[in-house]
């Protein structure tokens, strides 16, 4: 394929925990793409690593956890220090899974070429600075700005980002913003360097519908005018549809299934994104009182004790003999199509 | 009971009428003084026929628990009366009713909780958990209790030799079963769910709303089902009911509600929704601001400030419920005139 457009490709990631109850292998095995400037949306259930793989890139993932396999090449590329704005030429290609997570290097990429919001806006904003501290103290970090410009640069963002009255909310701590002004605050912050990647852990999913649909249509406006790309984490499908290029459906610690959203939507494979997709209410696919959804059965496993062969054998409800047995590849099936499934071998 | 009460139809199992909850504001603790008041539930109406599912929608904080725990009588109204069809005691006021009474009309009614995680004592058994309301209410001791559970158990679908278990032992789904097995212990006319499936995992989801679906005609249930989700409420409800800072705003049939909405939040709250479908990247009415403050809200229509059809009137006269077309509520001085757009199909 054409290495270009190419950002970062993280290949056969595995991360796991070593906790005196077990080994929970939170990344099995997981292989996925990111474009340039185009949106990955990556799906799944609560517990199924989407998390701990986007930590991994990061390189945060928490103590006890550990990156035991794999690659996470990043297409770095040259870069105006003025405006952010990104050329098409490489400088370099850095396997984030080898750097150490102190180091140097490490330290220059977060925050100014990725970096990452989360659901919980307190996990990145501190309670005893003003919102324009901390963004002028991470502009800063990587920009050579004095004190007054810094400042504007916050300004800047917080008015990019929709803030009402950023001059006023500048000085402001985050427990005298709403939720939704919370998040616009830490999507600031993060932006604040113009990354090349912004990795977005469920940052709506605390929000109520009409704030989400404030902060996704912010979203895909600063993604354009900033040329960035976004890895968008979520378990909402419906979201997954309004935002996402390309997605990968993870389940258990790997990517079952990985398309175009068009594709995944139309054309799904894994029998899980297709019980996926049956399963959930639509608005306006009701037709009757008495309509009942098609449901998965069983639960996700416990991570101590994963199933043997395809993970999701005990619950498919289109098993063989051999899924408990064989654990399946993935495999390219169609143009920018693959899927971790003994059907399509 | 006043005679005229006798003359409304028997079709409701439950009635609401002009319910409030105003919780005080205090400040200081010695000399706590009233500073203010959080209306939570403001001047509801609505009612509920038997056999039948309405839906409790609106964003967070606009009075959904309130009102369930106040129809529940776990909270005191403020004013207001819950008019209720005990099938013993007849017709009743359950805002009005004394303890002994209450403990009466508690077998009839019955929650589930949001959190199906934090609701069950950690400390119980199952036997326990389920039994308990029976042992209580001396409906069943001994081994005809064990019998009892162990029906119940597999009503929900949940293996009775479980019935020794400890709740940490399930997961979130079965956790949530556990919790309905209880509420149906006393064979209930009415059940309050609030939130009983936004916890769980999506591919659990559709399980639980199944078995709430089978439950409530093999048992003749009626439900109030409070949810932040209009996916989920549109499957679930037969009518449902719209509040925006503790006010009702619109209550209309399902499928009128959704598809020929009258009041401009619904339209907003259901445009906001995001779609599961690439093909249908709608762009959402955003909302300017946030939700208004339960404790300071705007004068007139509290949606004023958001509403892009606001006229003078509406900032300055609050606008009454009104019966727009048989069976539909709504309160909005323009309703009338407005042509709102629903759910596309
Ligand atoms: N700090 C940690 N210590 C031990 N185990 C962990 C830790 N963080 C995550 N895990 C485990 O790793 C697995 C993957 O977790 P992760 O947080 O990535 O899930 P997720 O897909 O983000 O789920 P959610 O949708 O609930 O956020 C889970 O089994 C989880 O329990
Ligand atoms: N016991 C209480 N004392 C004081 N205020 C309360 C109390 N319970 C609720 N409130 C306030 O009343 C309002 C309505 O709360 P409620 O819990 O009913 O909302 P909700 O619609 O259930 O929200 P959510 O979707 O977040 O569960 C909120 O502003 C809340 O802060
Ligand atoms: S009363 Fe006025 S402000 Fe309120 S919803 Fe109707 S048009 Fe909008
Ligand atoms: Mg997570
Ligand atoms: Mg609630």
């Amino acid at each position: 394929m054409n290495n270009s457009d190419l950002l970062l490709q993280m290949k056969d990631l595995k991360t796991y925990f070593f906790l005196d109850e077990g080994t929970v292998k939170a990344v099995d095995g997981a292989d996925l793409e990111i474009k340039a400037c185009s949106t990955l949306g990556v799906v799944g259930e609560s517990g199924c690593g989407k998390s701990v793989a986007a930590r991994s890139i990061m390189r945060i993932v928490a103590k006890g956890g550990r990156i035991v396999n794999g690659e996470i090449m990043f297409h770095q590329r040259l870069r105006d220090p003025e405006t952010g704005s990104r050329s098409s030429n490489l400088v370099d290609v850095l396997d984030l899974a080898a750097l150490n997570p102190h180091g140097e290097k490490i330290r220059s990429i977060r925050g100014a070429e990725i970096s990452m919001v989360f659901q919980e806006p307190m996990t990145s904003l501190s309670p005893v600075h003003t919102i324009g501290n901390q963004i002028g103290e991470v502009v800063s970090l990587h920009q050579k700005l004095d004190s007054k410009q810094a400042r504007e640069k916050a300004i800047d963002m917080l008015d990019r980002v929709g803030m009402p009255l950023p001059q006023r909310t500048i000085d402001r701590y985050p427990h005298e913003l709403s939720g939704g002004m919370r998040q616009r605050a830490m999507i600031a912050m993060a932006l604040s360097c113009h990354p090349s990647l912004l990795i977005a852990d469920e940052p709506t999913t605390a929000l109520d519908v009409t704030t989400e649909a404030q902060i996704l249509t912010l979203m895909r406006q600063l993604q354009e005018e900033l040329g960035m790309s976004i890895m968008f984490i979520t378990h909402n499908l419906g979201v997954i549809a309004q935002m996402a290029d390309r997605v990968a459906v993870m389940y258990l610690g790997k990517v079952v299934e990985d398309a175009s959203v068009e594709d995944l939507f139309y054309k799904p494979l894994h029998p899980y994104t297709q019980a996926l997709l049956q399963s959930i209410p639509r608005l306006g696919a009701k037709k009757d009182r008495n309509q009942r959804l098609a449901s998965i059965r069983g639960s996700v496993p416990d991570p101590y004790n994963l199933p043997r062969g395809c993970p999701f054998h005990p619950r498919c409800a289109r098993r063989l003999d051999i899924c408990d047995k064989e654990e399946p590849p993935l495999v390219k099936v169609d143009t920018g199509h693959q899927v971790r499934c003994v059907l399509y071998k | 009971m006043s005679p005229e009460d006798q003359t409304v139809p028997p079709s409701f199992l439950l009635e609401v009428k002009n319910l409030k909850k105003h919780f005080p504001i205090k400040k200081g603790f010695v000399f706590s003084q009233l500073v203010g008041q959080v209306k939570a539930v403001d001047d509801v109406s609505f009612y509920i026929r038997p056999g039948e599912t309405l839906g409790l929608v609106g964003e967070s904080g606009c009075g959904k628990t309130t009102t369930g725990r106040l129809i529940m009588r776990a909270y005191d109204p403020t004013s207001g009366e819950i008019w209720f069809d005990d099938c013993k005691l007849g017709r009743v006021n359950v805002a009005a009713l004394d303890k002994q009474q209450l403990r009466q009309i508690r077998m009839n009614m019955q929650m589930v909780f949001q959190d199906p995680y934090s609701s069950l004592n950690p400390r119980m058994t199952l036997l326990q958990i389920v039994g308990e309301p029976l042992l209580v209410n001396q409906v069943a001791r001994g081994s005809e209790l064990q019998d009892r559970v162990a029906e119940l158990l597999k009503v929900v679908g949940l293996r009775p030799e479980y019935m020794q278990r400890y709740p940490h032992a399930f997961s979130g789904g079965q956790r949530q079963r556990i919790g309905l097995a209880r509420a149906l212990a006393l064979n209930p006319q009415l059940v309050v769910c609030d939130e009983p499936v936004s916890a769980l995992d999506v591919s659990v989801q559709a399980q639980s709303l199944n078995l709430l679906q089978d439950l409530q005609s093999e048992f003749h249930l009626t439900y109030l089902f409070v949810s932040h989700d209009l996916s989920v409420v549109e499957h679930i409800s037969d009518r449902v009911v719209v509040m925006y800072v503790g006010k009702l705003v619109e209550h209309a049939r399902t499928e009128e509600l959704f598809y020929k909405p009258r009041h401009p939040y619904t339209e907003a709250l259901l445009s906001a929704v995001p779609k599961p479908d690439p093909r249908q990247r709608s762009t959402p009415i955003v909302l300017e601001g946030d939700v208004a403050d339960p404790a300071n809200p705007p004068s007139g229509c509290y949606f004023h400030p958001r509403c892009r059809f606001c006229i003078e009137k509406c900032r300055t006269e609050a606008p009454q419920l009104r019966e727009i077309s048989p069976d539909h509520f709504v309160s909005c001085h323009r309703a009338d005139e407005l042509d709102l757009a629903g759910v596309t199909q």
